[in-house]
């Protein structure tokens, strides 16, 4: 699982440009899915035919990651940018970038801003080391985004991606894990795009697909930080997070209790999450078309939209562990 | 050319703010009638046009769309004194609001935005924008019986500008007026409707987009097309900067339609964009790219209907936009007909998926 996660952490894709994550996460699942297609967004969609007599399950994990966009590029060749998705200012400063060819740059901070306060995207470009505008390969409209070398240090994943590339290596690592195996359910197994820019891409897979079942695979902040506000039960390292509610949506009872259940007759570690800003992919699942029983699966995940989010491996293993568990046996829902 | 003048002259000159788009529909549905091969008004007060295409089945199936809805203003009250308070309609900066003159309700009943004269403000009231909560619109009333036989709670207003030609050279051809915002893409729409293409055309007049892109939603819901494409009027601040700023305007007036490829309601579909290019450069029409992360338009309620739609937004760049006056540039219409016109030509399956061919 290391290869992959290095793999899917290294591979370029901000919410739109999702080409190269992608043709990775394809690489990597091949073989293990019945069918694989490719939607109108840019959804992976990989479907794994069942035995009979299951459910139809949607599992999705966004591929994009936050990301900058060229504006305006100057005459001495600086690149002004905006935000793709939610970029914190604070963590942009002095911070390498790479578009989608390859080229790096660093963020630069320009003469108007303050080095003692929190600067301003406006104040900001991207410096790829040329002296005009002539030398500047990049078009407005090129994007950006900090990709690092993914690092495993004892069980803490640094990489600059794992929301939601966490998720994606979950769903990746299931797939493999579950060729051979037998399983009731036929599963739609989704690999999003522009989560990031507003959860575009699971509105429109889950309209294709029609689940009767919707889970999302995404990363969940912490409370294990010093001086956390809000309070936050969700620690790293203690188990993959059954999400209970956040600011947009609130899981189905009755499937977070089979999964309650089936965490607990496994013995993997889970924790309750309860987040009060910001919201996955399961929510735009749950309310398409006529509504879809939805949740999210979170890995906990500190300093998430930074360019160094850090996970645990145990929790990605718990993920994964429960996911198993869960679609080994019936859903049936109460 | 010169009957695009005239269709956004009648165009922007109708009263419609959103959800009163009923006169400006009513003026497109003139225009278009014999055009097309059918025309509905779906519940929402969307008007969808039918042209079928003349190739072979199955043909691809376009919805090319363009708001009728303006910016404008609701009456929240009627005052004691005849003066009527209101709120505004979509985004109106209350800077633009001082001494216009504007129009209310059915009865088009003129009034101005009023504000004490220069005699009785203190200097420190003059250096500031008043609260909309601090204006009210006189329409001359005597009193709250009076404004009451005229207007009531909950009609609507816009402002009452009134089109002008400012430029009759053929080479930089200049107009003035209100609602350009989407009358100017309501004429370029009216304007491809002149020829019969390859495609299934669906021209539709969209309404409540300054509101929340709902009419698109709903307008997309139904027709299911194969692609998209939005037509409408932007953003352009290509006037004077500060000597050492080196920026990007948002368009540029005269500089041909505007491309979006990404705004904060859309990442644009790439082989729609590259479609509009390849059309552009057979065409010789000079486009420009619309300045990246800015606004949102019908194009993202429409690319997330149903399963997904390739979608993308053109535009005709308009200075002073939302504005009781805005400006445009007849060339940049004329060009953004022919440059859709020239896509409706070209599109093939081929440029609706996403793997890279």
């Amino acid at each position: 699982m290391l290869e992959l996660a290095k793999r899917l952490t290294e591979a370029f894709g901000v919410s739109g440009f999702e080409e190269e994550i992608r043709a990775a996460i394809r690489e990597e699942i091949a073989g293990t899915v019945d069918e694989i297609r490719v939607d109108v967004l840019g959804n992976l969609v990989a479907f794994r035919r069942g035995t009979g007599g299951g459910r139809r399950v949607m599992l999705a994990a966004h591929m994009d990651q936050i990301g900058l966009m060229v504006t305006h590029i100057e005459e001495k060749g600086y690149m002004r940018f905006a935000p793709v998705g939610g970029i914190y200012p604070l963590t942009c400063w002095g911070k390498q970038v790479r578009f989608t060819d390859g080229t790096v740059g660093t963020v630069g901070l320009d003469g108007r801003a303050r080095r003692d306060e929190a600067p301003a995207l406006k104040d900001m470009f991207i410096d790829v080391g040329a002296t005009s505008r002539a030398e500047v390969k990049q078009k407005v409209g090129d994007v950006a985004t900090f990709i690092y070398p993914f690092v495993a240090q004892g069980n803490a994943w640094f990489a600059s991606n794992h929301d939601d590339r966490a998720g994606c290596i979950v769903l990746a690592q299931l797939l493999r894990d579950l060729k051979g195996v037998a399983i009731a359910h036929d599963l739609y197994v989704v690999f999003t795009t522009q989560e990031e820019v507003g959860l575009r891409g699971a509105t429109t897979s889950a309209y294709a697909i029609e689940p009767e079942i919707g889970i999302a695979l995404d990363v969940t902040l912490t409370g294990d930080l010093p001086y956390a506000t809000p309070a936050m039960e969700v620690a790293l390292g203690k188990g993959v997070a059954i999400k209970v509610q956040d600011s947009g949506m609130i899981s189905h009872t009755g499937l977070n209790r089979l999964l309650i259940a089936a965490a607990q007759a496994a013995g993997i570690p889970y924790q309750l999450e309860v987040l009060h800003a910001g919201t996955t992919d399961a929510r735009n699942i749950q309310i398409a078309r006529a509504g879809v029983p939805a949740t999210c699966l979170s890995i906990p995940c500190r300093h998430v939209h930074t360019p160094s989010q850090l996970v645990d491996r145990r929790d990605v293993e718990a993920a994964i562990a429960l996911l198993k568990a869960f679609l080994a046996g019936p859903i049936a829902l109460a | 050319m010169a009957d695009l003048r005239a269709v956004l002259e009648k165009l922007s000159n109708e009263f419609g703010p959103s959800s009163h788009e009923k006169a400006v529909r009513g003026l497109i549905r003139a225009e278009i009638e014999g055009l097309v091969d059918r025309l509905e008004v779906d519940a929402l007060g969307n008007l969808i046009a039918f042209k079928a295409g003349f190739g072979p089945e199955p043909r691809l199936k376009l919805m090319v769309s363009a708001h009728m809805d303006e910016v404008g203003f609701m009456v929240l009250h009627i005052e004691k004194n005849g003066m009527l308070l209101f709120s505004r309609v979509g985004g109106v900066d209350s800077r633009m609001l001082l001494a216009k003159r504007v129009v209310v309700g059915d009865g088009r009943i003129p009034g101005v935005i009023g504000l004490k004269p220069p005699h009785l403000t203190s200097d420190n009231e003059a250096d500031r924008v008043p609260d909309i909560e601090d204006l009210a619109i006189d329409i001359g009333a005597e009193d709250d019986k009076a404004a009451g036989a005229k207007v009531k709670v909950g009609d609507y207003g816009t402002f009452a500008t009134r089109f002008t030609v400012l430029s009759e050279d053929p080479a930089w051809p200049i107009v003035r007026g209100k609602a350009f915002d989407d009358r100017a893409g309501c004429t370029a729409l009216i304007g491809l409707l002149a020829e019969r293409y390859p495609v299934d055309l669906y021209a539709v007049f969209t309404v409540q987009e300054e509101v929340g892109l709902r009419g698109a939603r709903v307008a997309a819901y139904r027709v299911a097309p194969d692609a998209a494409i939005a037509l409408e009027g932007t953003v352009c601040d290509d006037t004077p900067k500060a000597p050492d700023e080196d920026v990007s305007p948002v368009t540029r007036l005269g500089a041909g339609p505007a491309i979006t490829l990404m705004d904060r309601s859309l990442v644009s579909h790439p082989g729609m964009v590259r479609l509009l290019q390849e059309a552009a450069a057979a065409e010789g029409i000079a486009i420009q790219y619309k300045q990246p992360a800015l606004g949102g338009t019908d194009s993202g309620a429409i690319h997330l209907t149903r399963g997904g739609v390739p979608a993308v937004t053109v535009a005709v760049p308009c200075r002073y936009i939302h504005s009781p006056a805005s400006i445009l540039n007849l060339n940049d219409l004329s060009n953004t007909v022919r440059l859709v016109a020239a896509a409706l030509r070209r599109v093939e399956s081929k440029d609706l998926g996403r793997e890279t061919p």
